[in-house]
Formats: structure tokens, sequence, C-alpha cells
């Protein structure tokens, strides 16, 4: 007699395995975040400032923009001449920081699953599937990702537009395309979430990859 | 196979390859444990006890030989398989208690039975039974890092518990715990392996154990060197007492 291994009662288990415990891994990747904030709130920051940088950029392109196209005659004589050469630069740079951005979510993340090795063991042990864990992981970055990346479309929309009131004066408000600085808002906040979730990809496989053994395992 | 074994192991050896020497923390073991047995497993540091833990328990497999729960060969089960099995059939104690720090002693009881399916209510309710039948029904609420290490054994007991698995696993569960404390726990697992009939396998250098265990298996070398029942053990444990000190 094999009922405990009866074949229903193993599909039935882990279908419900599916759903429950995502809300689980949504409500523990909040809470690790919390506990760790101090630790999260340096990738967090990371994350924050290459977006802050991004949205900045997006922002003073588009103010730029409009003032070209609307702006008085004194501040387009002053605008021309930095348009096109600064744009590849722009690019680089750009690059270079999100780069930078996605090795310390990289380099967090495998911090964060080395230092939990018996934690990993121990979810493993009470049943927790693969995915259970990568998705625990994936959702801790992306929560950080998250906060990162709305504090840097906010600053980095509030920062040039002050800089450019300063430079040009209000009408800078006047011609200001809200829906363009929304969507490049936008744009920011999926850019950092891809970053988040990319940098955590790896991180993530290598928790599934340790051994549940590893939680018995005891030196302190 | 008319004997309804929990667990039964032929010929298991385990070898850890350390680049230019290996390891055999096992060398072939064979054993049978009934349904509703307490077994303490006991021997000498390093001689193997984790490893075979491990090895039961489906945590890690072994080098050769084959493991059998409830007469299933656990190496042909796929990795479903093997959760629900670590989830259902199976509770695990620690050393070192392994609760999840973020969670309150309640939602780390309730854990596993959310693996299994359960509701959330149910879960809920069911914990806190748990929680009441270990001694701690007053802390609820609490983080691991606000209970003693005693509680958090306690904890994790409740926690191994949650879905009345057949066998419970127990490795050196007394290890980080004073003496009283220790006995307390050891008393707590005797009286739920009575009243709820599950099988218990512990590992311990704690000769406090040999006064609950069934039977005592001793091991030496990655080998079981003795098997003795506890009757034939209380009549020396002076004798004991002594071998172990040296
Ligand atoms: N992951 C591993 N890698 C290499 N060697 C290991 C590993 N785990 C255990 N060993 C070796 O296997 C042998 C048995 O170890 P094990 O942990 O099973 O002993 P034990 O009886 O549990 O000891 P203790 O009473 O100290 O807990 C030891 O020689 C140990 O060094
Ligand atoms: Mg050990």
């Amino acid at each position: 007699m094999q009922e405990i291994f009866d074949e229903n009662v193993f599909k039935k288990g882990i279908g419900r395995q599916i759903n429950l415990p995502f809300l689980k891994a949504v409500s523990t990747a909040f809470k690790n975040i919390r506990v760790r904030f101090g630790r999260s709130f340096i990738t967090i920051g990371g994350i924050f400032f290459s977006l802050t940088f991004l949205m900045s950029t997006f922002t003073n392109n588009v103010i730029a923009q409009s003032l070209l196209a609307s702006g008085t005659d004194e501040v387009k004589f002053l605008l021309q001449p930095m348009a096109q050469e600064v744009q590849a630069r722009q690019v680089w740079l750009i690059s270079l920081s999100l780069l930078v951005c996605i090795i310390g979510i990289m380099n967090a993340m495998l911090t964060s699953v080395t230092e939990r090795y018996r934690e990993i063991g121990t979810w493993k042990c009470l049943g927790a599937l693969d995915r259970f864990i990568v998705e625990l992981f994936l959702l801790e970055s992306t929560f950080q990702g998250l906060i990162g990346s709305i504090g840097g479309a906010i600053l980095g929309f509030l920062f040039p537009l002050f800089v450019n009131i300063g430079k040009y004066g209000t009408q800078v408000i006047e011609v200001l395309p809200w829906l363009e600085i929304l969507k490049y808002g936008a744009i920011t906040i999926v850019i950092g979430l891809v970053l988040s979730i990319a940098g955590a990809i790896y991180p993530a496989y290598r928790a599934t990859q340790m051994v549940p053994a590893d939680a018995m395992r005891q030196e302190m | 196979m008319a004997e309804q074994n929990v667990v039964r192991t032929r010929g298991v050896k385990k070898a850890f390859d350390l680049g230019k020497v290996t390891v055999e923390a096992l060398r072939g073991i064979d054993l049978e444990i009934a349904k509703g047995e307490y077994i303490s497993i006991m021997g000498p540091s390093g001689s193997g006890k984790t490893t075979l833990f491990n090895v039961i328990g489906g945590l890690d497999k072994p080098t050769e030989g084959r493991v059998y729960i409830d007469e299933v060969d656990v190496a042909q089960l796929d990795a479903y398989e093997l959760a629900w099995l670590r989830c259902r059939k199976i509770g695990y104690i620690f050393q070192t208690f392994n609760l999840i720090p973020v969670m309150t002693a309640l939602e780390n009881i309730t854990l596993p039975m959310i693996f299994a399916g359960l509701s959330e209510d149910d879960a809920r309710d069911k914990g806190v039974e748990l929680l009441k039948s270990v001694g701690l029904g007053e802390r609820v609420h609490h983080k691991p890092n606000e209970l003693s290490g005693g509680q958090q054994q306690r904890v994790a007991i409740a926690r191994a518990f949650a879905n009345d698995p057949a066998i419970i696993l127990a490795d050196e569960p007394t290890g980080n715990l004073d003496l009283k404390t220790g006995k307390e726990i050891i008393g707590l697992l005797k009286e739920l392996n009575k009243e709820k009939g599950v099988t218990i396998i512990s590992a311990t250098h704690d000769l406090k154990m040999i006064d609950v265990s069934d039977r005592i298996f001793w091991i030496r070398d990655g080998k079981v060197e003795r098997i003795e029942r506890r009757a034939d053990v209380q009549l020396e444990v002076g004798t004991v007492e002594g071998k172990q000190a040296g």
C-alpha cells in the first residue's frame, strides 16, 4: 500500500502550491527588504542615482526641444549650438551608469543569496519548489528597483526642471509637454525594473542550485 | 516486504570528493525503521550522523545504495515529488533551529501548511493549536530573535509537525540548549511521538535521549556498529557515559 504516494494526491498538492505561495513570496520579499533596510538602502541608492541621471537627461532634452520649438529667440540662440554633439556623449554616459547599476544589483543579490544559504536550505526543507525561491529573490529585487526608480524618476524630473527655470525663467513651465515627461518617467521606471530583474536572475538561479543539506550544517 | 518499514536503507554510501582526497562519510548503511519508533543515532563527531540524516531526509543524494521512504525509492522522485515528500511526509528539526528570521512564530509554522495547500485561515487555526501544544500559546506573534533558544526550538518542533508528517528527523535538537531545556525538548518529542504515532529519528550526542528511545543505532566511521534496544542500554548507562566522555 502506497497511499501517501498516490499520483492524484501529488497533483492536487502541487496544483495548489502554485498560487498561494506567490502571495507568501510577495510578503516575505517585502519583509526581507524592511528588515535589511540598511543594506537594501544602498542598492536602492545605486538604482536611484543612475535613474535620476537617466531621467534628468530625458527631462533636459525635452525642455531644450520645447524651448527650441516655442521659446523666446534669445533662448533659441543659447540652445542652438549644444544640440547635436552632446547626444552621443549622453548615450555613452547613460549606458555606463546603467551598467554600473546592474552590476551593483547583481553584487547585492549575490551577497544576499550567499548570506542566506541556511535560510534557503530551510525553505527547501519546508517544501518550497525552486520557482518559489526564484520568486522570492526576483520580487525582492523588483521591490528595490521600484522604489529606486520611482524616486529616480521624480528627482530626475524636478532637479533639471528647477535648474532650467533658473536659467531660462518660468517660460520653461509654460512650454513643457507634460505628456512627454510622463512618458519618459514611465520609461525610466520600466528600465529600472528591467535592470533589477535582470540583475537578480543569476543570483536567484544560484539560490536554486543550493543543496538543502546545507541547512543542516552547523557552523554558526 | 511484509514488514511495514517507514525508512529502509540498502548499502548506502556517501563520499565527498574534495579534489585530492575523497572522504567516505558513509560506508554501507543498512537499516530498517518501523512506523512509530523513536530512534536515536549516536556516535562520535564526524562518524556520519548528519550525512546519514541528509540522505534519509532526501536532502542529499547517496553516492551508492538506496533509500526507501514508505517503500518508495527516493532516488526515483522528481523535483516536485521530492518537494512534496519534504513538505508532507518529513518534518525537520535542526540544531540551530532554522526559523525564518523575518517571520513570527505563527508564520513560521503556517508556512509548510501553505506549501501543502491549506488556506491561510485553516493554517492559522492549526498553527495556533500547535503553538499551544508546545507550550507557546502566548508567543504567537513573536519573531525568532525575541524568543529564547528553547522557545525557538519549540516553534521549530511545532513547524515540523505542521503537516502531520510520518517521520520527524532531528539533528542534535538539544545541541544548542542547556541541560534543563534540552530535557524539556526531549520530553516534548517523546510526548508527540506517543500521541501522534510519528516516527522520530534523532542524531545526538545527548545521553538523555537514550531514556526515551526505542532503539539506539551506534555509528562509527560511516558504519552501523551496533543496534541496541533501550532496555539493554539502561543497564550499562554508567559505562556508556564513561565511553562517551573519552
Ligand atoms: N559537505 C561536505 N563536504 C566534505 N566533507 C563532508 C561534508 N559533509 C560531511 N563531510 C565529512 O563527512 C564526515 C561525516 O560528517 P558528519 O557531518 O556526517 O558527521 P557527524 O556524525 O554529524 O558529526 P557531528 O557529531 O560533529 O555533527 C566527516 O568526516 C566530514 O568531514
Ligand atoms: Mg552532525
